[in-house]
């Protein structure tokens, strides 16, 4: 089969393209994460409950809570973690308040970010900082 | 599947009606991140939960999605509303395709 040089660049700019598309997938960044959760829309302060320790020693498991009355959705994000993303709560009917606690890795000191969805389709947004003595990513 | 993954759940056995709940669980699970490397260097592949629902006679009370960022043996606490005598259903999802379940029925007192 003979190639044309034509066709030898075509070949090579696509199988370059198909390289690059899954890097962006791959590498989310908190303000992607932030864009899609809200679609753009401001986001307010107060509202949202975000609570988690001033200093964790341990940042392989830091207890954080979140809460916001009314609320349909919560988002919680670690700009400093490999993949910002943490956790997202989604409340249902019988929900019996819009708060849930867990326990999440953080990779450092950070900041934490929680945005909620609050039931007039507003978001509100919260953040922290939290100091972490041993990172909980294995480094 | 990953081995050993137990549910556990805390939750109370009667409730009057309309009673809002404190619900916890803890499900024993490595929670692989995917960051991390084995002694060889080579990375350790995701293998996570990545879905955890719960719900009251087919209704959901929360429903949370999880990414790595969640530590080992993921925990959660949250409130539930009871309005009448029935099961508390709860679903976990795994990374490979496994679902693990338990379920607690609470009565009207």
């Amino acid at each position: 089969m003979d190639l044309t040089r034509r066709e030898t660049l075509g070949a090579c700019g696509a199988a370059a393209l198909l390289a690059m598309l899954p890097a962006p997938a791959l590498a989310r960044t908190t303000d992607d994460w932030i864009a899609e959760f809200t679609g753009g829309a401001d986001m307010a302060e107060g509202g949202l409950d975000l609570t988690a320790p001033e200093i964790a020693e341990n940042g392989n498991t830091v207890p954080i809570e979140v809460g916001a009355p009314g609320a349909s959705e919560i988002l919680v994000l670690a700009t400093g973690n490999p993949t910002p993303g943490v956790v997202k709560f989604t409340f249902g009917p019988l929900a019996g308040s819009q708060r849930a606690s867990t326990r999440i890795r953080l990779a450092g000191t950070q900041d934490v970010i929680a945005i909620a969805k609050l039931a007039d389709g507003s978001f509100a947004r919260a953040s922290t900082t939290v100091k972490v003595t041993i990172g909980g990513c294995g480094g | 599947m990953a081995d050993g993954v137990k549910p556990r759940v805390k939750a109370p056995r009667t409730a009057s009606a309309g009673e809002v709940v404190t619900i916890k669980t803890l499900i024993s699970h490595p929670m692989e991140s995917g960051q991390r490397k084995d002694g060889s260097g080579n990375p350790i592949p995701r293998s996570i939960i990545n879905r955890f629902t719960c719900a009251f006679n087919g209704q959901m009370v929360v429903d949370v999605t999880l990414e790595p960022a969640i530590s080992t043996n993921p925990y959660f606490e949250f409130e539930a509303k009871i309005p009448e005598a029935g099961t508390l259903q709860f679903t976990w999802y795994d990374d490979d395709g496994s679902v693990y379940e338990d379920s607690k029925p609470i009565e009207i007192s």
